[in-house]
């Protein structure tokens, strides 16, 4: 199962002969496997003879899968394609190439009337509680909204299930009738999980479901996520920038830089142990809520820390073979012309570096 | 007190007569003036000495109080960190030290003494000079706070060519230095780029570039990192903390994330609802934090550094509207402990009284319970 994603195309193609070759897996039917996923934006001049001046590779080969009732994290800095990878999974964004199949069905080319029953079982929460939600809509539109477009009648009518839901994620369900401005950030966020659970879906993608909130209120939304994951069985892909926030809520967790998949392993492992020097270095930058690190004159005493020098260089010319390369303290020559692939450097922990850290 | 205030306010035009009312204002605090009794005692030999800071704003709906009794003093070189949810005070506090919110329909009452001279008292063209000179701050989002008609060489030598006697090459000049000093690489070309073609990380330094243009004593960084990705704030941290040693300011950094907080601050302090809830060193406010809203700021972190909990201790419910501030101890709806004070914490406003050698905390707790229930808070953690 090693060597499964090349970063050439040479290379992987002689891994996936033809067909979908099964992406690294926790074990088990998977729920969800994405396999060679790649969305190339095209950069375009011109207005009467538009023509392509360039390529954003936002994702870049990427393959995973997730395990009903698992939740995995996708980490790494803005830029790197971690949205992106959550969009074409809910298929908003049409892949350029690659396979997702959910729940044993390719759905990677659906069409709009196909993929309509299957948008019950993908749900998204999205980042940005404000502007996720329709000011003019009432909360019971809103959460409402799921059931009339799917023609869904239950029981006891849409309203009395849009008030379930409500309480469901510690909500007032009086507040049926109220509108999004009436609530606050954390409460917003609660109406946006109350409407992505309305349909009973069994995979929810969290793109940053947190990010916006305060810390006394992240806490109450990630336990939430939480007591519903238990409650309900649901699957998650949840997509963050913040380590400490992916360690507290993921099974497993998947490392990207510039579009590619750097790392993936178990959450203990991971952090225990992470092998891409690329991931050692979002650790270490990880600022520690521990004031220790003072000398005895009071000055300050630094920790430890990997830095990495610049920024994330552009999608649009991204650098050669492994993109780490450039801002990496251990590349050497091998690592600007061979891409280094993702290999199983122990069960179940998969790496893409030519000189991985921890082994 | 200032109850009655507000039931009158409504739709009184601000300017003169509410700067006028301010004032006579703080002549009169009667009660909570024994908060000042905190940190501000230091003396008027502290750089930086603010004594009950209390920046209320008239709307239609009732008076909102922003900051509301506000006491600190900072020394050259030392950082304070300030914290709290979004709606405690903390940024409207930095604004007013720089004397933004002493005009219009604000109303702003105590003491800000920067080496000595009352910055509340002061006219506004005095602190107009003093403001990017003396004192300047560092804005949390880089994209909106600058001007995107004008190059970023530019922006940083405006402050410069207002504040000192020199012509535009020397300003320019002194951009680039500044641009270097903060580790742009190729610092006499990007000089003439504008903001947009700077990344996120770029434009924050360059924003710090701008703050440090001449060479302020007091350096205000409101959220500096929010917006960038941990690699780069690594990078930001570092540098702020590099050129304090340098230049030997005082900073004060404002965040809601602790680590951030963890890493610059000598001092913290914990603001909730526009009061002060905890002010202490930063030991002090991790290893042993005496009140409740702090064991719940701590409690929601998810920390890399610890084993991982099975669940967050989040606080419940939702911080306070600023214009009905529960009464009594604004914290009491939302605290685990306040039913242990027969009804104090709903009935009386609790003063900020230290607990520890330079460690004030505002809760009817005593001192001996907040040991106790933080020690077996940290139990259960561990």
């Amino acid at each position: 199962m090693t060597g499964l994603r090349g970063g050439s195309p040479e290379a992987s193609v002689a891994a996936q002969p033809g067909q979908a070759a099964p992406a690294p897996t926790s074990g088990g039917d998977a729920l969800l496997t994405v396999t060679g996923l790649t969305k190339h934006f095209p950069v375009t001049r011109g207005i009467i003879f538009r023509h392509r001046v360039g390529l954003v590779r936002s994702v870049d080969d990427v393959s995973f899968s997730v395990a009903p009732g698992e939740t995995l994290g996708i980490v790494g800095e803005s830029g790197c394609g971690k949205t992106t990878t959550a969009r074409m999974i809910v298929r908003l964004i049409e892949p350029t190439a690659g396979q997702i199949m959910f729940d044993g069905n390719d759905i990677t080319h659906l069409r709009q009337g196909a993929m309509r029953p299957l948008r019950r079982e993908i749900q998204m929460i999205f980042q940005d509680p404000y502007s996720s939600l329709n000011p003019r809509h009432t909360v019971g539109t809103i959460v409402g909204a799921p059931f009339e477009l799917q023609k869904v009648k239950t029981e006891q009518g849409t309203k009395r299930s849009v008030q379930e839901l409500l309480e469901l994620v510690g909500l007032n369900p009086e507040h049926y009738n109220r509108y999004p401005h009436e609530f606050s950030g954390g409460q917003r966020q609660r109406i946006g999980i109350a409407r992505t659970l309305a349909l009973r879906p069994k995979l929810i993608v969290a793109d940053e479901p947190v990010s916006a909130l305060d810390v006394s209120i992240q806490a109450q939304v990630i336990n939430l996520l939480e007591d519903l994951q238990g409650e309900l069985g649901l699957t998650y892909v949840i997509i963050a920038h913040d380590l400490s926030v992916i360690r507290h809520v993921c099974d497993r967790v998947a490392v990207m830089y510039l579009g590619n998949l750097v790392e993936l392993a178990s959450r203990d492992d991971l952090y225990a142990r992470p092998r891409h020097p690329y991931t050692v270095a979002l650790l270490s930058a990880v600022p520690s809520p521990d004031p220790v690190n003072r000398a005895a004159d009071g000055r300050r005493e630094r920790r430890e820390r990997i830095r990495l020098t610049g920024d994330v260089p552009s999608p649009l010319n991204p650098p050669s073979a492994c993109r780490f390369h450039t801002r990496c303290w251990k590349a050497q020559d091998i690592c600007k012309t061979e891409p280094p692939p993702l290999v199983e450097r122990a069960p179940g922990h998969l790496a893409a570096c030519h000189f991985p850290e921890n082994s | 007190m200032a109850e009655d205030d507000g039931r009158r306010q409504p739709g009184q035009a601000g300017g003169r007569l509410a700067r006028l009312r301010a004032r006579g204002r703080s002549g009169r605090e009667p009660e909570v003036q024994d908060a000042g009794a905190g940190p501000g005692e230091t003396g008027p030999t502290a750089m930086l000495d603010i004594r009950d800071l209390r920046i209320h704003f008239p709307t239609d709906d009732g008076l909102v109080k922003a900051v509301d009794g506000v006491s600190f003093a900072l020394e050259r070189g030392r950082t304070l960190g300030v914290v709290g949810e979004s709606g405690s005070g903390k940024s409207v506090t930095s604004l007013g030290i720089l004397g933004l919110y002493n005009t219009g329909n604000s109303r702003m009452s105590g003491q800000i003494y920067l080496d000595g001279e009352d910055l509340v008292a002061a006219d506004q063209a005095r602190v107009r000079e003093l403001r990017g000179n003396k004192m300047a701050m560092i804005f949390q989002d880089p994209l909106s706070s600058m001007h995107p008609y004008y190059t970023v060489g530019d922006q940083i030598a405006e402050a410069y060519l207002i504040h000192n006697k020199v012509g535009k090459k020397a300003a320019r000049a002194h951009a680039v230095d500044l641009l270097k000093r903060v580790g742009i690489p190729q610092a006499a070309t990007r000089v003439d780029d504008y903001p947009h073609q700077f990344s996120g990380g770029m434009r924050q330094r360059a924003m710090i570039a701008m703050a440090l243009s001449c060479d302020p004593e007091l350096l205000i960084a409101d959220e500096p990192t929010t917006a960038l990705d941990v690699t780069v704030q690594a990078q930001i941290l570092d540098l702020i903390s590099d050129l304090q040693q340098e230049y030997g300011s005082a900073v004060i950094i404002i965040t809601h994330d602790l680590g951030v907080v963890a890493e610059l601050a000598d001092d913290i302090l914990v603001m909730y609802a526009g009061r002060m809830a905890e002010y202490g060193s930063s030991e002090d406010i991790f290893n042993r934090p005496g009140h409740p809203y702090t064991w719940g700021l701590l409690g929601s972190m998810p920390r890399l550094d610890e084993v991982r909990q099975e669940r967050l201790l989040s606080i419940r419910g939702t911080p306070p509207s600023l214009i009905n501030v529960p009464a009594g101890c604004p914290f009491n709806p939302r605290c685990d402990y306040a039913a242990r004070n027969n009804g104090r914490s709903e009935n009386e406003v609790p003063v900020l009284r230290p607990v520890g050698p330079g460690h004030l905390v505002a809760c009817h707790l005593s001192t001996d319970e907040q040991r106790r229930i933080w020690a077996e808070r940290a139990r259960v953690a561990s």
